[in-house]
């Protein structure tokens, strides 16, 4: 059940958007589809949703075919990230619009309608048209209108893409208690990896067409498969031959077995936290030649440390102290 | 349609902050302009049509009746119904048909429908009416005798009338409707599509209360012009009166054989035109929502 997209192909001209892609999305599920823009994400909803259709490959909406049916017989709810509000429309018709397609009848659009206008907190706004409503109460009333139709699936393409820092949080708070209430197997794309880090059951990282890595954001986050996935989730820093978050750095004063010696560089405080740029011993200046002398700016390691223990080890600019990996790194191999 | 309203705005809001040059030199340039735009438009417009305006009053109301109830005039107002009618009927469909194909797909030809569209704005009448006599003429024609012999005469019938002045009112339909589509874009559509909406229902319910603001704009416009129409409708009529003799057609005649009623009759072309202009202007601001 779910969703299952098989051998995906898609091409605009001779830019490949989509290579070989397979994807399952469990039943009731949160999942969030991430990665930079023109990587694949918001073609591989499009072509879920019927809005765009596969050079090859097919589409399985719980267990029924629907490659080559169109999206208006597909039962998907899906939301744009500029709201594709009808313009013309008071909040209710844009709530209502689906069952009216429907020939429900009136009282039983009446009912619907006001149960979802107050799921989404837009009871009092009934009357008003979208262009009396702010961009957060504007994408609620689009998901309120996708939600009408009992939809299968629930597709969101960047659906807080438009809107400003503060009401971006607070909708993804709001669409993760809404997914816990009504269950339906959703699945929004963005390219904000603490988004898709914090709402989602389960996470599918897309780049360059291709399916990166498939796992719950923790699996994701704390043992990435590749560079890519480690470098899109989260800082990365590099540690001699690895790879590691600059908070995964345990910073020593004295050597020990596995540690790397290094010079500190610069120290700069941001808020609670501390910033320490590093040279480690043996690190390659970064023009590549061997002999040439890095110069006093240079740095090769990132940490980040709580302005406490910054204090504690009373790091200095030019302080010797010896770096390793702490205990529950995710560490990657350095190419 | 919308460009004078940011304008408009633009003057309401920034006019008092702007600092002010000395008062002499603003109401002398002031003046200046105010005096050579009026004498311009006075002379052009307000004069001649001014005139006859007064050569109808000065006839007195029985002339008026007599020439707008004498029956090649009531014959002439009735085909000018009709073509007028008809061709913007015609342009209504093909422009709202062609702007969501301009709008909507991509496709080989695209761009040279684009341009042939505003093609008939740029050619003369009679050279609309002429190309219209070698296609559809009933004994050269490439298809008048084709056509004759099926039993449908274009050219010297009103057919013919009726192509012509769909040629040359073509484009005021597609170019009111383009800019509105191109700038709501596909979402709304691909909207109403995931909501379970075929294409007849998303035309209705969503894509024609978009654009119905610049849709009213473009048939007013057409009427306007449709009416006005004299030099394809001249060629391809024969002008025979009381049966393809259209109102600007009859007003020429009866100018040019000193007949009475040509200033009567215009009196009343004016007026539907100044009727168009009121109910354009009357849209104009509603085209912000629409």
């Amino acid at each position: 059940m779910g969703i299952e997209a098989r051998a995906i192909t898609k091409r605009f001209g001779a830019f490949v958007a989509l290579d070989e892609v397979n994807l399952t999305v469990a039943s009731g599920q949160l999942t969030a589809l991430l990665g930079p823009s023109g990587g694949g994400k918001s073609t591989l909803l499009r072509i879920i949703g019927g809005l765009e259709e596969a050079d090859s490959g097919s589409v399985v909406i719980d267990g029924v075919e629907v490659s080559g049916i169109p999206p208006q017989r597909r039962n998907v709810g899906f939301v744009f990230q500029h709201y594709a509000a009808f313009k013309h429309l008071s909040v209710y018709r844009n709530v209502a619009f689906g069952l009216e397609i429907r020939k429900r009848g009136k009282a039983e659009i009446r009912q619907r309608v006001t149960e979802l206008l107050e799921l989404v907190h837009l009871e009092q706004f009934a009357d008003r048209m979208p262009s009396q409503l702010s961009g957060g109460q504007r994408q609620r009333m689009a998901l309120a209108r996708a939600l009408a139709v009992e939809p299968k699936v629930l597709l969101l393409d960047e659906p807080f893409g438009a809107l400003d820092t503060k009401v971006r949080k607070e909708l993804r708070d709001w669409l993760r208690r809404l997914h816990d209430e009504v269950h339906v197997t959703t699945v929004f794309v963005t390219h904000d990896q603490e988004e898709a880090l914090e709402v989602s059951d389960s996470l599918v990282v897309i780049n360059a067409g291709r399916i990166e890595q498939v796992g719950s954001p923790n699996e994701l986050y704390d043992h990435p498969a590749n560079e890519f996935v480690m470098g899109f989730l989260g800082p990365v820093t590099r540690l001699g031959e690895h790879l590691v978050r600059p908070h995964d750095i345990e910073v020593l004063t004295a050597d020990s077995t596995g540690a790397v010696p290094a010079t500190v560089r610069r120290l700069a405080r941001v808020g609670f936290q501390v910033r320490a740029e590093l040279h480690t011993a043996g690190a390659q200046a970064t023009n590549g030649d061997p002999d040439s002398v890095p110069d006093a700016a240079e740095f090769d390691t990132a940490v980040q440390l709580t302005r406490g223990q910054a204090d504690a080890l009373d790091l200095q600019v030019g302080s010797r102290v010896w770096l390793r990996p702490s205990q529950h790194a995710s560490v990657l191999a350095a190419r | 349609m919308l460009s004078t309203t940011p304008d408009r705005a633009a003057a309401a809001t920034g006019t008092p902050s702007r600092p002010r040059p000395s008062r002499r030199r603003v109401s002398t340039s002031r003046w200046v302009l105010r005096l050579v735009a009026l004498a311009y438009v006075g002379l052009l417009v307000a004069l001649p049509v001014g005139l006859v305006l007064w050569r109808t009053v000065d006839q007195g109301a029985a002339a008026f009746v007599d020439a707008i109830s004498g029956p090649e005039a009531i014959a002439a107002f009735r085909l000018t119904a009709i073509v007028a009618g008809s061709a913007v009927l015609v342009n209504t469909v093909f422009g709202v048909g062609a702007a969501l194909l301009l709008a909507r797909y991509r496709f080989r030809g695209r761009a040279l429908l684009d341009l042939a569209i505003d093609l008939p704005i740029s050619v003369s009448p009679i050279i609309v009416g002429l190309a219209l006599v070698l296609a559809f003429g009933w004994t050269t024609g490439w298809f008048g005798p084709a056509l004759q012999n099926a039993g449908l005469q274009v050219i010297f019938a009103t057919p013919g009338m009726v192509l012509a002045t769909a040629f040359v009112s073509l484009p005021l339909v597609v170019r009111e409707v383009l800019p509105v589509l191109n700038e709501t874009g596909l979402e709304q559509d691909q909207a109403a599509r995931s909501l379970g909406a075929n294409a007849v229902q998303r035309f209705v319910r969503i894509t024609l209360p978009t654009i119905r603001w610049a849709l009213a704009y473009g048939v007013v416009l057409s009427i306007a012009r449709t009416l006005g129409e004299f030099g394809a409708v001249r060629v391809v009529s024969g002008n025979v009166g009381g049966q393809t003799q259209t109102v600007t057609l009859l007003v020429d005649e009866r100018a040019e054989q000193f007949e009475p009623g040509a200033y009567q009759l215009s009196v009343v072309l004016i007026a539907v035109a100044a009727l168009c202009i009121v109910v354009i202007s009357l849209l104009r601001p509603h085209g912000k929502d629409g």
